[in-house]
């Protein structure tokens, strides 16, 4: 049994969620979406706070709502003459189908299945122990998500580079 | 009334297939890749979801793999966004369903 402030929490954060993922479908322009998409990853945030997850959350404020979202908007704002339209290909219907028919079936299993809950309070704090586990269990995993920024890094400098040789 | 691993659950289940919606059907391609952004908070959800309330020896796993795939969304995210530059460059599009140079 939880107190009241926890349950509320979850839902009031729950449909800040649900509710801009949905508006970033329905609106008509891209800025506006990618606001909407922003509303939402910060709701992902309270949700992970709300799982006592604080590493994780923080993570993501910076990360997603912060720097992403801002990759999203430079991408819109490089490309002027693309269209500032959010509207659906051909493909609408048949996507719509195949996204409530997954959303249905993970929802089915969810409900299903038979989870090992464990008999564990929420963590006190996660940020020391996940850098413990970051440079000791999982520190070539670690290394190769280094080496993977700096080409990604490389790789996209290199992409819109301007053709020809630079100039002197 | 409490909250419990399903309810966690089911917001990152609805999450994933607005974002599959979202990948599948829309026209500009800032809008496609946001869809994919929304599927890997769905999955990240989901994981600190399980993280939180499953049985298991080392808890914090959840968290760690968390962090690496925020890590390869954010990768993912420059390499798609400099693609997209790249293709308005030469096609002066970045529609979807007008990059068909390959269609027959």
């Amino acid at each position: 049994m939880d107190d009241a402030g926890t349950v509320a929490a979850f839902w009031i954060l729950a449909a800040i969620t649900v509710g801009s993922a949905l508006m970033v479908v329905a609106v008509r322009n891209l800025i506006h979406a990618v606001v909407f998409l922003i509303v939402s990853f910060l709701g992902i945030a309270g949700l992970y706070v709300s799982l006592s997850a604080d590493f994780v959350a923080v993570t993501q404020v910076l990360i997603y709502a912060g720097a992403i979202s801002v990759l999203i908007l430079f991408a819109i704002m490089l490309t002027p003459r693309a269209g500032r339209d959010n509207a659906e290909t051909f493909l609408r219907l048949p996507a719509l189908l195949l996204a409530i028919l997954v959303g249905f079936t993970i929802g089915f299993v969810i409900l299903e299945a038979d989870w090992a809950i464990a008999d564990r309070s929420s963590f006190e704090e996660t940020a020391s122990a996940i850098g413990e586990a970051l440079l000791s269990k999982y520190v070539l995993p670690f290394e190769i998500a280094s080496v993977l920024l700096l080409v990604a890094m490389l790789g996209a400098i290199l992409l819109v580079r301007p053709e020809g040789p630079a100039e002197e | 009334m409490s909250v419990d691993l399903e309810h966690y659950l089911v917001v990152g289940a609805i999450l994933f297939a607005t974002g599959l919606y979202l990948a599948l059907a829309k026209r500009n391609f800032v809008g496609v890749l946001m869809g994919i952004e929304l599927m890997f908070n769905a999955v990240n959800l989901t994981f600190v979801a399980f993280s939180r309330f499953v049985e298991s020896a080392a808890p914090l796993s959840g968290h760690v793999f968390v962090v690496f795939v925020i890590t390869v969304a954010a990768a993912e995210a420059a390499i798609a966004l400099a693609l997209a530059v790249l293709v308005y460059r030469t096609r002066d599009t970045i529609d979807v369903d007008r990059i068909d140079l390959l269609k027959w």
